[in-house]
């Protein structure tokens, strides 16, 4: 008896096993043929889409799906067959653009082309509700596309793990009717808007960081289009992305909703509220508040009466900045002032005295930090806040009890930006505000440390 | 000559101007009172000298807002009230909001 129970157990682990190598075998294969499918071929954009399905009933599937929703007046029977031959081009499968999809494919939409060049990252599922653990490393825009099919076998869901471009913008965009601009950099959405102008497609608009989110729809029934509202870029230093400021996955959750809804409404025949209105959310404070625009204004370089950008330009230069959210590299210090992450371990091991100033603010500090350091965010470093200039005189007087001065200070921050500009702001207290210093950066920061260093140190 | 009365506003903050401003998203100012009526660009001239805490560059280039931040009078975009023109009103709600552009 006991003996068959070992010999059943033995089987069972050795039977687990096999299942679980033959899955993993599985999830690798589909994997690398999503990754080598990845680029969509310029071709698949020029040669045009077929025309969706024209029709004026919906068969008995689709009534009992959709039945929730054909119960409405405001929407019937009318509204879905509106929908289901409508097509939908979703801008950046990331936190809006998942929710966005996620709906208008339950809803039965006709078409949906899912864009993005990027890949699933494990910092990405929080908010992008459609990628999930087993999609890491896929491109966005078939992980989306996977899970869409399983959500609603009978929408048209086509992929391009691409970037927007000048060169092809046009040419996607003019095939479908409605534009969903679900992404995350200044550049793309100056782009996104002037190709919609173009194509004279609704733009639905939203965008999220921290606690916060904004939503309209632009080139729509006399309604501003993006440069009305914005004739000139920001300064780059003024843009924050969300992999730098932080996001509250619930947040694009919630902009993407309503950009679904937006959507549903125009697909399916009705006005959307949001023409010439901007809806603005706070979600600290729990609070809406819509607010009337301008109209679109006459003098506007790419909708208004004597438009001067009549085809699409170069965005990237345009607004000073790369049409990703990934952290730019800055170079304000010459290499002299600047230390790699290797020689820094160096110095930590051969114990060579040293201050290490962690300039990143103090929410980030906690996530994880190197010991010796002490921390000062940048912000308060130039601002020179007492308090933390009076923690710096301390620690530097401590250190100059058994050496001689000038103290050397290495900054560090999270990917080497701020800790450039730390050393800048240092540089000029150093024989005033504070004794004379010699400061340095480390390139590549925190992240460079747990790249290349200790691969144990947590990354974000 | 007549003196116009202080008046008394709301400003806020939003979309991470906030952050120019320790943080602060809501403001109830007092407004000195001066020969003519308050508009928008004295306004702005009053914010930098006296709420805004670092980097003006941030929040103001030369006499108006920088681009990317919307201002908003009563809950409607600037520019159909005048932008830099319009005379405050007392418990006037001026609303300053950084575009956003994550995702």
């Amino acid at each position: 008896m006991e003996q068959d129970v070992a010999r059943i157990i033995a089987e069972l682990t050795a039977k687990e096993k096999e299942v679980a190598d033959l899955k993993a075998k599985l999830e690798k294969l589909q994997k690398d043929s999503h990754t080598t499918a990845s680029l969509h071929p310029m071709e698949d954009i020029s040669s045009a889409l077929d025309h969706l399905r024209k029709k004026a009933s919906l068969n008995n599937d689709e009534i009992m799906r959709y039945s929730r929703q054909l119960l409405l007046p405001e929407f019937g029977v009318k509204g879905q067959v509106n929908l289901l031959k409508t097509s939908v081009l979703i801008v950046g499968c990331g936190g809006l653009g998942c929710p966005v999809a996620q709906y208008l494919a339950s809803a039965g939409i006709g078409r949906l082309g899912l864009l993005d060049y990027d890949t699933v990252e494990l910092s990405n599922l929080h908010r992008q509700v459609l990628h999930g653990e087993n999609r890491i490393g896929w491109p966005k825009a078939f992980s989306a596309a996977e899970s869409l099919k399983r959500l609603n076998s009978t929408v048209e869901c086509i992929p391009y793990h691409m970037q927007l471009t000048p060169e092809n913008a046009l040419q996607l965009i003019q095939q479908y009717d409605i534009v969903a601009d679900c992404s995350d950099n200044v550049p793309t959405r100056y782009l996104v808007n002037d190709a919609c102008v173009l194509s004279g497609k609704p733009l639905v608009s939203a965008s999220a960081l921290r606690l916060e989110g904004q939503l309209t729809v632009y080139n729509y029934k006399g309604g501003p289009c993006y440069r009305c509202l914005y004739a000139k870029p920001p300064p780059p230093e003024t843009v924050t992305s969300c992999s730098d400021g932080g996001v509250l996955g619930v947040v694009p959750g919630i902009m993407g909703c309503f950009q679904a809804l937006e959507i549903l409404k125009i697909a399916s025949g009705k006005d959307s509220s949001y023409h010439q209105q901007m809806l603005l959310f706070d979600a600290l404070e729990g609070r809406f508040r819509t607010i009337r625009l301008r109209p679109k204004q006459n003098g506007c370089v790419v909708c208004g009466e004597e438009p001067t950008v009549k085809s699409l330009v170069n965005y990237e230069q345009f607004c000073g900045s790369t049409a990703t959210d990934k952290c730019r590299r800055l170079c304000l210090l010459t290499s002299d002032k600047r230390i790699t992450i290797q020689e820094y371990k160096q110095i930590l091991d051969d114990k060579i005295p040293h201050l290490l100033l962690d300039v990143r603010p103090l929410v980030e500090f906690n996530i994880c930090c190197l010991s010796s350091s002490i921390n000062i965010p940048l912000s308060n470093l130039e601002q020179c806040k007492p308090e933390d200039i009076a923690l710096l005189k301390e620690k530097m007087r401590e250190y100059k009890r058994n050496l001689q001065s000038p103290v050397q200070v290495y900054v560090v921050c999270k990917n080497g930006n701020d800790s450039q500009k730390a050393v800048c702001a240092l540089q000029k207290m150093s024989g005033s505000e504070l004794d004379s210093l010699e400061a340095k950066d480390i390139q590549g920061g925190l992240m460079a440390w747990a790249e290349k260093i200790d691969t144990k140190f947590p990354q974000y | 000559m007549k003196m116009a009365a202080p008046i008394s506003i709301h400003l806020e903050f939003g979309g991470g101007a906030e952050l120019l401003f320790d943080g602060v998203k809501t403001h109830h100012v007092t407004l000195p009172s001066q020969s003519e009526p308050w508009d928008v660009k004295q306004l702005l001239e009053w914010i930098k000298a006296n709420l805004l805490k670092e980097r003006p560059e941030l929040f103001i280039q030369g006499t108006t807002v920088r681009p990317g931040i919307l201002v908003l009078i009563n809950d409607a975009d600037w520019e159909l009230m005048g932008e830099l023109d319009y005379k405050l009103q007392d418990q006037d709600n001026i609303v300053f909001i950084s575009t956003l552009h994550g995702g």
